[in-house]
């Protein structure tokens, strides 16, 4: 059982490490998501809404991580 | 087939694959200078079996999954995986994070299946086996997902399965060559153009998924790359110690 259960969290760990990142992706998608389909006409826009904000969420999580370390 | 499209999934497929078979290959290799090389290679083989019947049983389901949605949700865990991966290896060329040692992880896995007493009376050694068999399927899990991540879209599975086959081949070759872990391996340079490219493709699908018309099609995933490629490298600077150099 406990082979099992450390095998799963193996599983998720190969898609979550820090959990502030991974949520900010997902909002990210759920935005762009809304945007997609109350935005019809204008495809693009929550293309560029999926793309900034998965470039900022990176940027913003990296800059929050040296911050962290640095006060530490 | 597109190469454009192809190309990087051959590529990403291989890069990535050669990272997990690198870190399978010292705990193998750990096993087996410990606790002998049969119960090392049993527990490899089974691992690769169990693998087998996972892609056996994953691929005809992924078929009857309608395409959009597939694209979908391939696209969000390729995204969650690759942004892993590249905010890791930022982390790790800024020095904020320790790097990946396989000298250190080969020690580490040797000390503990020492501590274990191995049964003198078994004729097999179970625990070593299953060390063996853990570290394959577990890495073989990441190459699974990743093969099929960036293969699945576009009926790419075959040329991804070929460039994943291929970096596994190449570390076993390497690691029967030379009995010890692969150190040279620039892990961290990998992880990080892995990550790049997965997340380039992560929302390039989400996008399919989404029924948006990237500009240029299959090349978006180009420029995506390349966006991802500045990004991460202002990453570095930015999170950077004061004082010390960028080592990726």
């Amino acid at each position: 059982m406990n082979g099992v259960i450390t095998a799963l969290r193996q599983l998720a760990h190969l898609f979550v490490e820090d959990g502030s990142l991974a949520l900010a992706i997902l909002g990210v998608v759920i935005l762009a998501g809304l945007f997609a389909f109350g935005l019809p006409d204008h495809p693009l826009v929550a293309g560029a809404i999926l793309l900034l904000g998965c470039l900022g969420a990176l940027i913003a999580n990296v800059a929050r991580a040296a911050r962290g370390t640095r006060s530490a | 087939m597109s190469w454009t499209v192809a190309a990087p999934a051959v590529f990403a497929a291989f890069l990535s694959s050669l990272v997990e078979a690198v870190e399978a290959l010292t705990i193998v290799l750990a096993v087996g200078t410990v606790r002998g090389w049969r119960p090392a290679g049993l527990g490899t083989l089974a691992g690769l079996a169990v693998l087998v019947l996972i892609v056996l049983a994953l691929g005809p389901l992924l078929d009857r999954v309608p395409l959009n949605l597939l694209q979908l949700a391939i696209g969000i865990l390729l995204l969650l995986f690759g942004m892993r991966w590249l905010r890791k290896a930022i982390l790790r060329a800024a020095g904020i994070i320790a790097m990946h040692d396989e000298t250190l992880a080969y020690a580490s896995e040797t000390a503990e299946l020492r501590t274990q007493q191995s049964p003198q009376q078994a004729r097999l050694d179970w625990v070593a086996a299953l060390a063996s068999f853990k570290a394959v399927v577990l890495e073989g899990l990441e190459v699974v997902f990743i093969v099929i991540a960036v293969g699945a879209g576009r009926g790419l599975i075959v040329p991804a399965s070929i460039g994943a086959i291929a970096a596994c081949v190449l570390v076993a070759a390497a690691g029967f060559a030379v009995h010890r872990p692969l150190t040279r391996v620039p892990e961290n340079t990998l992880k990080f153009a892995v990550g790049v490219m997965l997340s380039a493709f992560g929302v390039f699908w989400i996008g399919e998924g989404l029924g948006i018309p990237w500009p240029g099609a299959d090349l978006a995933i180009v420029a995506f790359a390349g966006l991802f490629l500045v990004f991460g490298l202002a990453g570095m600077g930015l999170a950077r110690r004061p004082g010390r150099e960028v080592l990726l």
